[in-house]
């Protein structure tokens, strides 16, 4: 269907002359027809080569066709234009119904609009849409994908068009240039390539196609076998900034001023629903800076997470210090409480953080390996975290006393330190670092009232795993759950995987009663 | 006679002997008469529901009791007690759901859960299940060999405080996860319900109600008793010199890993038979049971009755339990703020829980 | 001498906490049609990790009978709803259910989500003689006399998906990933696709079974994995993630890029109210397969859309105050009750037997646009099923529809064994 369309499109693109109108009865047949007649009207647009006929394949793309009575719209930000002749149309007319594209429908406009773009004279439009053919293109498109070859210098978008070239090539074509073809292949490395080598392979008689084929084929899969290897070792250090970023705030108001904190992980669920605020304050006031929200978010969630932990401190966890278990049970109650609190503000229900613009997609940086940016945003997020707190805690006043309150507390209340007010801030501290962990989980996963649950058991286990008190250790264990797991995933499936580590906790522990980073000497006890 | 006369003594002064004697005597005699031969319209009859609650509420006493032995009497806190719980009642569930018999959707011979997995033969670790004598050594053996062996290697390694606490609730983690895998061979997720008989009695009549309450009550007696016994006894000495200086007791020259080990594996069989108590009351086992939220709960009725009392958790878990029962139907949407307050008021103001308090008011009134 | 007396004031005070509920909880009061009203009971989780999908369905029951109420009742009578708290937690769901039957004595009882959950009240209800009504899609291999499944069977949701994503329209998909949480709806489902795929002639190796812990949250892996199978011919994923899970796993779709176009994700536990929480606008496309979608558009569906947007402004519920949204569950809860109410009128009788009786044959215009009926003996609704891809609003293009309402299978013919039961409750067919 696609090569019908091409065909008749180049044949159109030589006397492409201005035309004052789609024809009437295309436009109805893309707008009313099942999904056989839509790709032929989808075909017979392009062929009138009308500057229109792109434009309205977009609003088909992106769901702002509408059809009223007999009339087709695109209606865009609640203006409407006439789809066949472009006039603008007032008053919007009230009954209106989409035009529904279905995956096929959808997938035969994005071919048609990548291929009429290939011959754009902007070069980032050629580099999409060759992007988008290299994808999985028609043999029909052959053709155009030559004609284009001949003028495009562009030294990215070369390489992609002789792909798909020689994929095209694959099928038909001469011997010599389908074995051409398929060494090409082997240079490209993607699963595309995978799968076109796979439906040579079948069905084909001649050995020494075969033998190219799978020659080809062993190379791409030791490349994509090495790539899919990377790909974990990020999907490991993601899960271990992650695990890391719902640690650190435990592994100060645990780690160092020894409150059993059950309430941490609602902690992290206020700074996820602050998130959730601002960008709905943002949406609704600036939605211009949308993209920017999170700038404001992050200090917003610090200080609302922060300013909850202290009042917290104040009112409840100030009374028990010294008596570590106990602050179990007043913190268990906290988080119920905060838990049904979150529930009657916002509903039981998930709320919707959006990533803003520049975080959501992935950078493709191996053939199949896509890096989503929100995560990468978060592994470098975490160790700034990292490193702020160090400094926080090494070369500030409040880091110091809050060091010697660890260490000594009657010791330092005799030489002076406000060892109450430390503590507040202490909190203070260990709780905003929570907060930015929900700013950041916002970003991949649910925020909801439960968000905080699914975190404190694994938060726990990596304070312990790393030595109570060790930042340090922390971040190791973070990094080492998360990789392990990760590869452990890959080999043996989620659920097992996640019973293992936990199990190579438990002997972990035996070996070394402390954590990795035991405190030595008297501190012990 | 001597000895005997004189470890009754030693548990009980007479008082205490009437008023334990009073409280069986209202489980055994008075529940089963009010239950059995009030009729259902007098406001004295005792629904079966009401049976079963109490009968739950029991069994989370003895859990809380044993709890209690290991951590507020040795100091040490497991946040995994819910396993061994969990492990009582998944053993005797087995039993429970072989007595379905042909009973079940499929009319099998297997339960439900092996016919749909396809299963032709018993995996093995359901060997012997048909007997009920198997099940009764399951139910102490699978806990108390588990914690026997995880204490052993945790104690020798001198793993302590929150680093034990938290490697058990890493285990009753992974447990959890494990016991979601249908082909663990338990269920997955929906564990063993639908019970029909023990030793071929149908158990949805009150007749067999009142006798799993009545043994449920004895069970809890029992524990209180055995509890009793070990914390006047030498050994109890023993495990309170341990919680509060551990060092110490060694170079007494105690080999305070064998004190541990035996009080922690008690603990886990005595948790196990209140599970296998629990399960054909509530009519459900399933990995939930496991997951770290209900040992947490466990340390929280400890908490709320009092630590280092036996009659202390008994009244946790009832005030705690009982509260979820009531208010969930009260105020179903904010009886977590209740609970949640319950429990921030009791760390707050008693320290020492609910039997901290009626001892402060006791001093007052003296 | 002073330790024995508290000792004895111990004792006591349990005695007395035990009256106390004893007190509250046992003597709740009796009589399930006292003067002008009938209590009903809603067996919903109002906290824990179920809430997040079963607070609404509270909700939606509360406005229904709201509605019912103010057109005069049932029967002249006035409904009282009794709302408990199980708390996601399986055996308090036995408990609650016990105590609505024994306690509160009501009519009928409108509840329970998860699949354990309904096996756990299921003897319950089986020997109180009670009536549930259960509004949720489910695996099927169950048919009780007391319970009526207004979601649901598996034929009636997953079958006719597959069969849309085989065929051309749906993009002619070879291979199959079936992805799920660990539990016993995924696997049952799976495990009936899987002989249904291999009835289409579909091999082993181009099937993959993969399953994730609950509440797992991490996706990165498994999604590179769908990629790498992808390479191997035009996939389709068949996703029955349980709900929290969904957020994490379509946030990891969009980014990773893998679109509909390429390789469609269909799911059956995906409604609006699970995409609430994510963004999108990547994921157009992506399909699920349900017997009601929000943007139906027929007059009834306007109907209970309109009513429920303003019950929840009125009711002040958070979250759908702003942005009310309906799904699936929450319309066959809808039909649940109100073919309740019909039968209880038709019976002329609140008895369970009656009603039971009485259900069958029973019709209800759903929002879903078509005439539900109630099954005349498997207690199942007959539904009609659509299929829709994601817009990138959160709602759903209908790009497929049966051509009119199709009955429950309970008891999957893809399941061996399956063929010699009968598709109706036991002991109803034993009376005959």
């Amino acid at each position: 269907m696609r090569g019908f369309l091409i065909a008749v499109m180049l044949a159109a693109s030589t006397c492409a002359g201005p035309a004052a109108a789609l024809e009437a009865h295309t436009v109805s047949k893309l707008a009313t027809g099942d999904s056989d007649e839509k790709i032929a009207a989808i075909g017979a647009l392009v062929a009138g080569a009308d500057p229109r006929a792109a434009i309205l394949l977009q609003a088909l793309a992106d769901g702002e066709l509408q059809v009223a009575g007999k009339r087709v719209l695109i209606v865009k930000s609640g203006e409407a234009t006439d789809a066949a002749t472009g006039e603008k149309v007032t008053p919007l007319p009230a009954e209106r119904e989409d035009v529904i594209a279905n995956n096929r429908v959808r997938g035969a406009v994005q071919g048609a609009l990548a291929a009429l773009k290939l011959v754009s004279p902007d070069r980032a439009t050629r580099l999409a849409a060759a992007k988008e053919l290299a994808g999985g293109a028609d043999e029909s498109v052959l053709p155009l994908v030559k004609k284009a070859l001949e003028k495009e210098g562009d030294p990215a978008i070369r390489p992609l068009l002789e792909q798909i070239a020689a994929t095209l090539e694959l099928k038909g074509g001469a011997k010599e240039s389908r074995i051409a073809a398929i060494r090409m292949l082997a240079q490209s490395g993607s699963s595309n390539a995978k799968t076109l080598l796979l439906s040579a392979l079948e069905g084909e008689k001649d050995e020494d196609i075969r033998l190219a084929a799978q020659a080809s084929l062993d190379r791409i899969e030791g490349r994509l076998a090495w790539n899919q290897r990377a790909g974990l070792l990020f999907a490991g250090l993601s899960l271990g900034s992650i695990l890391l970023l719902a640690a650190l705030g435990l592994a100060i108001t645990y780690g160092l001023m020894g409150v059993i904190n059950m309430a941490h992980g609602e902690l992290i669920m206020i700074g996820a629903y602050t998130t959730y605020v601002v960008q709905n304050l943002f949406r609704a006031q600036a939605p211009g800076a949308f993209d920017w929200y999170l700038a404001c978010a992050v200090p917003a969630s610090f200080v609302v997470a922060a300013a909850v932990g202290m009042i917290l401190e104040r009112t409840v966890i100030r009374w028990l210090y010294g008596r570590p278990l106990e602050t179990l049970l007043a913190t268990w109650g906290i988080s119920l409480i905060l838990i049904q609190g979150v529930r009657s503000l916002f509903g039981a229900q998930n709320v919707q953080v959006e990533n803003p613009a520049f975080m959501s997609g992935g950078i493709e940086v191996l053939a199949d390996v896509v890096l989503p940016w929100s995560r990468i945003v978060i592994i470098f997020f975490a160790l700034g975290v990292v490193a702020l707190m160090w400094l926080l805690l090494t070369r500030t006043r409040l880091g110091l006393y809050i060091r010697t309150v660890t260490q000594n507390r009657s010791m330092a209340a005799c030489v002076g330190v406000p060892t109450g007010r430390v503590d507040t801030w202490a909190f203070g501290l260990g709780s905003g670092i929570a907060g930015l962990a929900g700013c950041a989980l916002s970003q991949i996963g649910n925020v909801g009232p439960d968000l905080g649950q699914s975190y404190i058991v694994d938060s726990f286990i990596v304070v312990v795993f790393g030595g109570v008190g060790q930042l340090a250790g922390a971040v190791y264990a973070a990094l080492i759950l998360g990789l392990s797991n990760k590869m452990l995933e890959s080999w043996a499936g989620a659920v097992l995987a996640k019973i293992a580590v936990l199990v190579f906790i438990i002997f972990f522990i035996q070996r070394r009663p402390q954590g990795m980073f035991a405190l030595k000497g008297r501190a012990v006890e | 006679m001597g000895p005997i006369s004189s470890t009754i003594t030693r548990l009980y002064g007479p008082r205490g002997w009437l008023a334990l004697g009073a409280f069986a005597f209202v489980l055994f005699v008075i529940f089963p008469l009010l239950s059995l031969v009030v009729p259902a319209g007098n406001p004295l009859h005792i629904s079966a529901y009401g049976v079963t609650l109490i009968g739950k509420i029991m069994c989370y006493a003895m859990v809380a009791v044993a709890m209690d032995l290991i951590w507020g009497y040795t100091g040490i806190l497991s946040l995994g007690h819910g396993l061994f719980f969990a492990l009582g009642g998944y053993s005797f569930g087995m039993y429970l759901m072989r007595q379905i018999g042909r009973d079940g959707q499929y009319q099998s011979d297997m339960p439900d859960f092996m016919v749909f997995l396809d299963w032709k033969e018993f995996p093995w670790q359901w060997w012997n299940s048909d007997q009920f004598w198997w099940a009764l050594m399951l139910v102490v053996l699978v806990p108390g060999l588990l914690a026997f062996v995880f204490g052993y290697f945790a104690f020798r390694s001198r793993v302590k405080g929150v680093y034990f606490s938290i490697i058990t609730q890493a285990l009753t983690y992974a447990a959890m996860l494990l016991f979601f895998r249908n082909n663990t061979g338990f269920g997955g997720n929906n564990g063993f319900t639908d019970f029909k008989r023990i030793l071929g009695v149908s158990i949805t009549t009150d007749g067999a109600r009142i006798v799993l309450f009545v043994i449920t009550g004895a069970a809890l007696i029992g524990t209180l008793l055995l509890g009793r016994y070990i914390v006047t006894s030498r050994l109890g000495r023993v495990l309170t010199a341990i919680r509060d200086a551990e060092a110490r007791v060694m170079f007494c020259g105690y080999n305070t890993v064998q004190y541990k080990l035996f009080i922690w594996t008690l603990s886990a069989v005595l948790c196990g038979i209140a599970g296998a108590l629990y399960v054909p009351q509530v009519g459900i086992i399933n990995p939930s049971e496991m997951s770290p939220a209900n040992s947490i709960e466990i340390a929280i009725w400890v908490a709320v009755g009092g630590r280092g009392t036996l009659v202390g958790p008994i009244i946790g878990a009832g005030l705690v339990n009982g509260a979820k029962s009531v208010f969930t139907q009260l105020l179903p949407e904010y009886w977590l703020y209740v609970l949640g307050l319950l429990f921030i008021l009791t760390t707050l103001f008693l320290p020492q829980g609910v039997v901290g308090l009626l001892a402060r008011l006791k001093g007052r009134s003296a | 001498m002073s330790h024995r007396r508290l000792f004895v004031r111990k004792i006591a005070a349990f005695a007395g906490s035990m009256a106390v509920i004893s007190a509250l909880g046992l003597s709740a009061p009796g009589a399930h049609a006292q003067g002008k009203t009938v209590k009903v009971g809603v067996l919903h989780s109002l906290s824990g990790t179920m809430a997040i999908s079963e607070t609404v369905l509270k909700d939606v029951a509360l406005m229904t009978f709201e509605e019912i109420n103010a057109k005069g009742g049932v029967m002249g009578m006035k409904i009282e709803p009794v709302v408990v708290d199980p708390a996601s937690n399986w055996p308090l769901f036995a408990e609650k259910a016990r105590q609505l039957l024994t306690q509160d004595k009501v009519a009928a009882v409108f509840g329970c989500w998860t699949s354990v959950s309904r096996k756990s009240v299921l003897p319950v209800f089986e020997e109180l003689n009670g009536l549930l009504f259960y509004p949720v899609q489910y695996e099927g291999e169950e048919i009780s006399r007391n319970v009526f499944y207004t979601g649901a069977a598996p034929n009636q949701q997953a079958i006719p998906a597959v069969e849309y994503l085989m065929s051309k329209e749906g993009g002619g998909a070879k291979r199959w990933v079936l992805l799920g949480t660990d539990y016993v709806y995924p696997r049952t489902t799976n495990k009936i696709l899987r002989a249904f795929l291999k009835s289409k002639g579909v091999a082993e190796k181009d099937i993959d079974e993969k399953y994730t812990p609950f509440g797992h949250s991490d996706y990165q892996t498994i999604v590179a994995d769908v990629k790498k199978f992808a390479a191997g011919g035009k996939t389709a994923v068949v996703s029955t993630i349980n709900g929290d899970s969904n957020v994490p796993f379509y946030k990891e779709l969009g980014n990773q890029g893998l679109k509909a176009t390429e390789v469609p994700v269909v799911a059956f536990s995906v409604g609006e109210e699970e995409l609430r929480g994510v963004d999108t606008k990547p994921l157009v496309g992506h399909l699920a397969a349900w017997n009601y979608f929000m943007s139906i558009k027929n007059p009834a569906n306007d109907e209970f859309v309109k009513k429920w947007a303003a019950y929840a402004k009125k009711k002040n519920i958070a979250g759908h105050k702003d942005k009310p949204l309906t799904n699936d569950p929450m319309e066959a809860t809808y039909i649940g009750i109100h073919m309740w109410k019909q039968a209880v009128e038709k019976a002329k009788s609140f008895d369970v037997a009656k009603v039971s009786e009485a259900m069958s044959g029973q019709t209800f215009t759903a929002p879903s646009g078509i005439t539900s009926r109630m099954d005349e003996k498997n207690h199942h609704l007959h539904k009609a099923v659509f299929i829709g891809e994601v817009k990138a609003d959160g709602q759903f293009n209908v790009v497929w529809k049966t051509s009119g309402p199709v009955k429950a299978q309970p008891w999957s013919p893809f399941i061996a064994g399956n063929d010699k039961k009968k598709d109706e409750p036991a002991l109803m067919a034993e009376k005959k």
